[in-house]
């Protein structure tokens, strides 16, 4: 299993179109990946339950991937939060 | 006549007939017989809904730009949204409901998630749940979806409009709309900016009005119907005029602010919030005069971090591309109050515990965000800005904090930048005192709002006190006199970020008094621009070349008394306008 925590620093946090854009790069993986904020963990290939969590900017966040491509996965998901959030 | 008051999301004038659009409600009905047929209809309907929302894509995308088509590629991915998907077959395969049922039930729930939230974002997006699931139900039981054709141009009355409402109606008709719900945050709204046209939103309507002559304005938050024929004329008048006034306006983006006979201001806007940041550069704007950092504070449940802040500055810096950004720091308590700040209740709000006050008492508040602000300089052309300032003691304070800052930041090894310090000027007693706190800063920044209250002794929510107050009374005019010649005298600029700022009839008077800069709402730069370059204040002499202008305090032409001044200009204008 994978894991990194980033800290949103886009003003608007993880609004609508971000959350889509980030739910579109994760489908392709085979991997199951999740991201928790406190105490709640929704799957990243949910948008509802992703925008349900109303993550913001200046929190932090950890996403964990595990299966198969994990390593590609986390490689291609941590440079997303990197250059969009 | 009617008149009905609601929240203008666009200042502008629409005159035309309304179409009232009543949400047709089908009949729904609950249970069925044959959960795979319904689940057959439910997967041939959701096809459909996506279809329909590619083609609202693509329309929406030729009209207004695909950022505003975006939405409609989340409606699609929310078409297609695991537990929502989940949700409905549930209900149809176990629950034995109808496809229609499932989905309105489903899309229900999903809803008031959202309209839960505490986020005002958020929230709006119940609205888009509602929508993708309106689709689906109109496409199950046949509804008719989006209003029929007309041929005539229409203002739009209605309960609330979907966005998908919003892209199909024929743009070329539309005159504005007006509804009861929608919030300033919902596409709708953001289209209507987008696409220019009045829009009123929270406003009582009624069906009654289909079909009847009305006028929207923008200007006074307003609708009626069965105008009289002076207020249709009037108001026609003012539209024509407006649409003269926005195509002459745009001419002048790129100009420089220079009066006839060579004198040169700046221009800057006051911005409230990243969003703004659009608006700035849409219309000119040299910089931003007034970032009022406050609406960081109070969209918070609790204090924001360093880091929080330091993103927001090196957004609106990095936007607006080396272009001056003036952070105002904290400006808490009066009116202005957040729960966990804990701030006792007070006899005397507007005289207490506020702004800088709370700064210098609170340091671990006011070093987050001086520190936020070094750090975000790196990315920009940044100056800081103290408000409620009344001594001298209060800026060295405040400096001593800001160099610790500096230091604490430079051990750590983190990337600052150099920022221009400043104050703002809204209390009598630093006016008084101006020549020492020149000394003290690089510029003064007029509060004109605060700087009458405090001088008139007047509370401006208090209606009763209308009949008293004067905008343009001489005491205020003479302590921006006072202000700019003090913070001249030692090489301080001094700007002016209050309301007056943008008081059409005063920016004479002003440029004669030498103010270097008027910071205005991003909408008032380029009506500011004209007056601006229409104005001869008779110096004969071409005064410095705009590049070399800004910065240095501007070379004052010998002002006259404020008395001569306002004697000439304000004696037509009376009364301070609102």
């Amino acid at each position: 299993m994978k894991k990194f925590t980033y800290t949103i620093t886009d003003p608007v946090g993880i609004h609508a179109r971000p959350a889509g854009i980030l739910v579109k790069a994760v489908k392709p993986f085979a991997s199951t990946c999740t991201i928790t904020k406190g105490d709640k963990t929704v799957d990243l290939r949910k948008l509802m339950a992703l925008m349900g969590m109303g993550i913001k900017c200046g929190d932090t966040v950890e996403i964990a991937i595990e299966g198969a491509d994990e390593d590609t996965a986390a490689e291609t998901i941590e440079k997303f939060f990197k250059e969009n959030l | 006549m009617i008149t009905a008051k609601g929240k203008s999301i666009l200042k502008g004038i629409a005159i035309g007939k309304i179409k009232f659009l009543a949400k047709k409600q089908a009949e729904i009905k609950e249970n069925a017989a044959d959960p795979a047929a319904e689940l057959k209809r439910y997967e041939d309907a959701r096809a459909l809904a996506s279809e329909q929302l590619q083609a609202l894509y693509d329309k929406a995308a030729l009209e207004a730009g695909e950022e505003h088509a975006a939405i409609f590629e989340i409606h699609m991915m929310m078409l297609e949204d695991d537990d929502y998907v989940e949700a409905i077959t549930e209900l149809i395969n176990s629950d034995g409901k109808t496809a229609e049922f499932a989905v309105k039930t489903t899309g229900e729930n999903f809803a008031e998630t959202f309209a839960s939230m505490d986020d005002e974002y958020m929230k709006a997006r119940a609205a888009d749940v509602r929508d993708i699931s309106g689709r689906m139900v109109n496409i199950l039981t046949g509804a008719d979806t989006g209003p029929a054709d007309s041929d005539e141009p229409f203002i739009i009355v209605a309960e609330d409009l979907a966005p998908s409402e919003t892209v199909q109606l024929d743009k070329s008709k539309l005159l504005g709309f007006v509804t009861r719900l929608g919030s300033t945050n919902s596409h709708t709204a953001i289209l209507a900016r987008n696409m220019n046209i009045p829009a009123l939103i929270g406003t009582e309507i009624s069906e009654d009005w289909d079909g009847r002559m009305a006028i929207i304005d923008g200007y006074n938050s307003c609708i009626y119907i069965d105008p009289t024929e002076e207020l249709l004329r009037t108001l026609d008048e003012k539209r024509v005029r407006d649409l003269e006034q926005r195509a002459m306006l745009q001419q002048l983006k790129g100009q420089p602010n220079v009066t006839l006979d060579g004198r040169t201001i700046n221009l800057y806007a006051n911005i409230g919030n990243v969003s703004d940041v659009g608006m700035v550069l849409d219309n000119d704007a040299g910089g931003i005069g007034l970032f009022r950092s406050e609406f960081i504070y109070l969209h918070s449940a609790t204090f924001p971090t360093e880091d929080e802040q330091f993103a927001i500055y090196k957004k609106v810096a990095e936007m607006m591309g080396g272009k001056k950004v003036i952070i105002r720091t904290l400006d808490i308590g009066a009116d202005k109050q957040a729960d966990y700040f804990n701030l006792p209740k007070e006899e005397n709000p507007a005289l207490g515990y506020r702004a800088i006050r709370i700064c210098l008492m609170q340091h671990d508040i006011f070093k987050a965000q001086i520190r936020a602000i070094l750090r975000a300089a790196a990315y920009g052309k940044v100056s800081i800005m103290f408000p409620m300032i009344i001594s001298v003691s209060e800026v060295k304070q405040a400096k001593a904090i800001l160099e610790e800052c500096r230091k604490e930041l430079l051990a750590e090894g983190k990337e600052i930048g150099e920022v221009e310090i400043g104050i703002m000027i809204e209390t009598p007693a630093a006016v008084m005192v101006a020549d020492e706190l020149a000394e003290e800063v690089e510029f003064f920044s007029i509060g004109t709002n605060d700087l009458t209250q405090y001088t008139l002794a007047i509370d401006r929510q208090n209606p009763k006190l209308d009949p008293f107050y004067d905008s343009h009374h001489p005491a205020v005019l003479r302590l921006i006199e006072m202000t700019v010649q003090a913070g001249h005298r030692h090489n301080c600029w001094v700007g002016i970020c209050g309301e007056l700022g943008a008081d059409p009839t005063l920016t004479e008077t002003f440029l004669r008094m030498g103010l270097d800069e008027l910071s205005v709402n991003p909408g008032g730069i380029l009506s500011l621009r004209k007056i601006i370059r229409e104005t001869d204040l008779g110096g004969g002499k071409a005064a410095a070349t705009p590049a070399e202008q800004e910065e240095k305090p501007a070379e004052t032409p010998e002002p006259e008394s404020v008395e001569q001044t306002k004697k000439k200009k304000f004696s037509l204008f009376g009364k301070g306008k609102k």
